[in-house]
């Protein structure tokens, strides 16, 4: 009894933020990731462990990042020859940033956009990633209680980083297989007006996540008229601004609004970061990038509480100034990145499983509706669970980005090589194939017994492995790296 | 405007403060010995430019860690994906044995009790978001660093209730003024889910004593509220005594493993003991496993860049530097104090003896015409724009008198610290004030000498010497 109380009063010394699931780790999705980390695959030593492909980032150019590095050393404040600016840098802590490092960052952003706009470096204001900078957007536009449309499906992580310690709510603009996902007007007039809470905004994530779509011209000055109109903010994340690939073509918000005379700015916000574009997520690169004067201002205060690294910001002001690096690389991953989608895509396609016609992201939107037993997200759950568990490949269910419709995937395929993708596909291949085997026999059972097959699955597997349901929670949504578990 | 939050409408980043105002009029007219000769020293911004060369030369005996290497082979690659909030497991033991080194080894840290944050600022504002619920208050004694008002209140929607501390006792925490503080959150319909100190004290620049720390421990205690012990500066302590943290208190208490132990958490830093704020390099430690987890998953929006965290587990870990880092810094703040003290006596100016921090507060009263807060800015003013000197002064701190000022030291040279000091002393000789003293220089100082004295003797209390204790 006594320590029940005194539970009890622990509890409430804390916060409700504190104590409560808003952090949204308790999701039975972080199971994958538990999975994962207890055995993580690994050609050599673990060859029969899950492979990761619920992680979204952007591995194939590292070698360049590399080679860049060991060839500037000037870049550096702590080599010798770049050592000379140690103690500049080291104190700088001006939440405006070096301006050499927003200049840098501006240019980035505008070759990303094939050069069609313009970025001003007194616009960018710093944040702990793109992470720090949504909820600082948040912060900033809305006040608790208010709502934020969001097109499904989206990033789980939004749950988490929009709402926590904002308060702020989300409200889901439904998006639906027949059109390809595509956001309409109709859906956002549906959100917008069966709101509960004041809408504040509406959040896009161009390219998208999960989906690996653009947004064309036309559906983005729809999305700028809609919101101009009711007088709400537009807040467009385009950290994958650099990932598309092959025909598609990646179109920012802010050419579009150059398109639109009477565009009220103020209410045209950018979410960038280099985690995606560069695969930098370790260093913690995020910006905001807002066309209202007083959000620019107040964000940057606010930016206090998740600058970035000054050693960070030297580094890649250097690093992005390289032009001639900075070409190389963006084309070179471009490349990378659609070789590994082809292998991914081809492997499906060969398999005859569907998945969404997408142009850019770390990932595809993989269509298994056709294995649900029931068109549900219970049936959605278990499938997912006989993928992570004995396919052993981490996949991200639709479920847990919100789709409306069960039996999407994401799969990742940006981080790992070659060999590990075709690791991946032969266990899709062999479970595919164990699915045609168990359908043949399935056939013919009830062709003979003419009784229903009373199985969890629309066809269950035969396997002598032994199925372990562990619902824990994960230390960490995103597994240690290779570098952490070397040390431990 | 309705269509942004009040987060931004209104002025909670608390940047309208004198003290943020005096940096951006440095900002415009900035000192420099050859370019601008006759511009504003900046003695505003608590900064530890004291140490670089001893970095610097680490760097050059450890070209592996320079230069993001392991054994010969570069791990940018893998530091580049490294994002798991965490933290680099190397890099929480360094953090840890350095916090156990700064504090005499006397007590241990367990690094997977450590929480990595963009800076103490995001430190800060994340205990607050865990501890307190939107119209809490914290109590935090006077004066007290500007940028709480910012970092504990504006997102959280915390409140600070102050604990009046006064020149009279040294600034000391003293019972009544904590119980009184208690009652006047409970009179605006505050609850009070605990108090923050900083020690050693910023703007004080004193380590807080062994009896005020068993005094907050015991008042925790019998409130069942927290203690937040801001210990950004416990490796600044230059003064003969040692720090006292608030974990050794824990200890000496024989409170560890306790509930209250659980309500104890400390906040640190590298951006004042090491110099380098631009790494933002934070941390929060707490025995509340709860607490741990809530803020490592918040720490998600403000991680550390992994380059640095490589960077500075390299450095941490060597010993050898770090026994030898703390040793030096504590002297070159010592000499460096000591030539503001003394420079500050020449102009007729006394400071509270400060054993830590990297500035010192001065007290200006007598160089007010009326004992006010207006006469005090009146004085800010002359200071800033004719002296051109940023200092900060004492109410932009939320202290209860008027008249004292906040005079960092550690940012600047020492040939830039004997000018601003020579400005101070002619423009002090240059008031009703000023030519008192050199009227009567002597007499004068004479008499401020022995204010001093009884200042010192009264910090150093007899119950500090208690033979007893180590």
């Amino acid at each position: 009894m006594v320590a029940l109380t005194a539970e009890k009063q622990d509890h409430n010394l804390l916060s409700r933020m504190a104590a409560g699931d808003g952090h949204g780790e308790n999701s039975a999705y972080f199971d994958g990731w538990k999975a994962y980390e207890e055995n993580p695959f690994h050609p050599i030593d673990r060859p029969d462990g899950v492979i990761q492909m619920g992680l979204a980032e952007n591995q194939l150019c590292g070698d360049l990042m590399r080679k860049w590095v060991l060839e500037h050393p000037e870049a550096s404040i702590c080599t010798a020859e770049g050592v000379n600016q140690f103690s500049d840098i080291a104190i700088f802590q001006d939440y405006h940033g070096l301006p050499e490092f927003r200049q840098a960052v501006a240019k980035f952003m505008e070759k990303t956009r094939n050069n069609k706009v313009k970025f001003d470096p007194d616009r960018i204001v710093m944040s702990g990633g793109a992470t720090g900078a949504h909820e600082t957007v948040a912060f900033c536009l809305a006040n608790p209680g208010d709502g934020f449309l969001v097109p499904t499906p989206y990033y789980p992580g939004f749950d988490r980083d929009l709402r926590w310690r904002t308060g702020v709510n989300l409200v889901p603009v439904t998006c639906h297989s027949s059109n390809g996902f595509k956001i309409t007007v109709e859906a956002l007039d549906a959100a917008y007006e069966n709101a509960r809470v004041p809408v504040k905004g509406l959040l896009i994530t161009n390219p998208s996540n999960p989906l690996g779509t653009t947004l064309d011209r036309d559906c983005l000055k729809s999305l700028v008229k809609f919101t101009n109109d009711k007088g709400i903010h537009l807040i467009a994340d385009e950290i994958y601004a650099a990932t598309t690939f092959g025909e598609s073509e990646f179109i920012s918000v802010a050419e579009v609004i150059e398109e639109i005379p009477d565009c009220n700015r103020d209410l045209i916000h950018i979410v960038y970061s280099l985690s995606k574009d560069m695969g930098l997520p370790g260093l913690r690169i995020g910006i905001i990038y807002s066309y209202n004067n007083r959000v620019v201002q107040i964000a940057r205060k606010m930016s206090s509480f998740g600058l970035v690294s000054s050693q960070t910001q030297h580094l890649i002001a250097k690093m992005l100034s390289d032009k001639d690096f900075v070409d190389e690389f963006i084309r070179k991953s471009k490349l990378r990145l659609a070789e590994r989608h082809a292998e991914l895509t081809t492997g499906l396609d060969g398999l005859g499983i569907g998945w969404l016609k997408a142009g850019a992201g770390l990932f595809i939107w993989m269509d298994l509706r056709n294995l649900l037993k029931t068109a549900t997200f219970d049936s959605e759950m278990e499938l997912w669970r006989v993928i992570v568990h004995k396919v052993k490949l981490n996949v991200s269910p639709g479920g847990s980005c919100h789709c409306h419709e069960p039996g999407w995937f994401r799969v990742c395929f940006a981080n790992m090589d070659h060999q590990t993708m075709e690791t991946a596909l032969e266990r899709i291949r062999v479970f595919t194939s164990q699915i045609e085997e168990e359908s043949l026999k399935l056939t013919k059972q009830m062709a003979k017994k003419k009784k229903c097959w009373q199985s969890s699955l629309r066809l269950s597997f035969k396997d002598t492995r032994r199925f372990e349901e562990g619902f824990f929670s994960p230390h960490s949504p995103v597994p240690p790296s290779p570098l952490v578990r070397a040390q431990i | 405007m309705k269509q942004l939050s009040t987060k931004v409408t209104s002025n909670g980043h608390g940047q309208d403060s004198s003290y943020f105002l005096g940096w951006e009029e440095y900002e415009k007219n900035p000192y420099d010995e050859i370019k601008n000769p006759n511009g504003m020293i900046q003695m505003g911004l608590a900064e530890n430019q004291l140490c670089f060369d001893l970095i610097e030369s680490w760097l050059a005996k450890n070209p592996d860690a320079a230069s993001l290497k392991r054994n010969g082979q570069s791990i940018f690659k893998e530091l580049a994906l490294f994002q798991d909030y965490h933290g680099m497991p190397e890099f929480k033991k360094a953090m840890a044995e350095f916090m156990e080194e700064i504090r005499g080894n006397r007590v241990t840290f367990n690094p997977k009790k450590i929480v990595l944050a963009a800076g103490s600022t995001s430190a800060n504002e994340t205990l607050m978001f865990c501890l307190a619920e939107p119209g809490d208050a914290f109590l935090l004694p006077t004066p007290y660093y500007p940028g709480f008002d910012r970092d504990l209140k504006w997102r959280t929607g915390a409140e600070i209730v102050p604990i009046h501390c006064s020149s009279s006792n040294g600034f000391q925490i003293t019972e009544s003024a904590l119980q009184q503080a208690y009652q006047q959150a409970h009179k605006l319909g505050l609850k009070v889910k605990g108090v923050l100190v900083t020690n050693p004290s910023n703007p004080l620049g004193t380590a807080l004593t062994r009896r005020e720390l068993n005094l907050l421990v015991d008042f925790i205690t019998s409130k069942n509220i927290h203690l937040i012990s801001d210990e950004i500066y416990s490796g600044t302590m230059f003064g003969f005594e040692q720090f006292i943290s608030v974990m050794d208190v824990l200890k000496d208490k024989k409170l560890e493993n306790t509930d209250v132990t659980k309500r104890v958490h400390v906040v640190y830093s590298l951006s004042k003991d090491l110099g380098l704020p631009g790494f933002r390099v934070g941390a929060i430690y707490s025995n509340d496993d709860m607490i741990v987890s809530a803020a490592t998953k918040m720490s998600s929006f403000g991680l550390v860049s992994s380059q640095t965290q490589y960077l500075l587990s390299a450095l941490l870990s060597d010993k050898k530097f770090t026994s030898q880092y703390l040793e030096e810094n504590q002297k070159r703040l010592k000499s460096r104090q000591k030539r503001l003290v003394s420079g500050l006596e020449s102009a007729g100016i006394t400071c509270l003896r400060s054993n830590a921090g990297l500035f010192c507060w001065v007290d200006m009263r007598h160089l007010l015409d009326t004992n006010t807060f207006e006469a005090e800015l009146d004085l800010w003013k002359k200071i800033v724009y004719n002296v051109k000197l940023n200092i900060s002064p004492g109410s932009s701190c939320h202290c209860t008198e008027p008249g004292w000022f906040r005079v960092c030291f550690a940012n600047m040279s020492e040939d830039t610290l004997d000018l601003a000091l020579k400005r101070l002393k002619t423009f002090v000789e240059s008031t009703d004030c000023g030519r008192m003293i050199s009227r009567s220089s002597h007499e004068r100082l004479k008499s401020l000498r022995k204010k001093t004295v009884s200042n010192w003797v009264f910090r150093v209390s007899w119950s500090d010497r208690v033979p007893d204790e180590r």
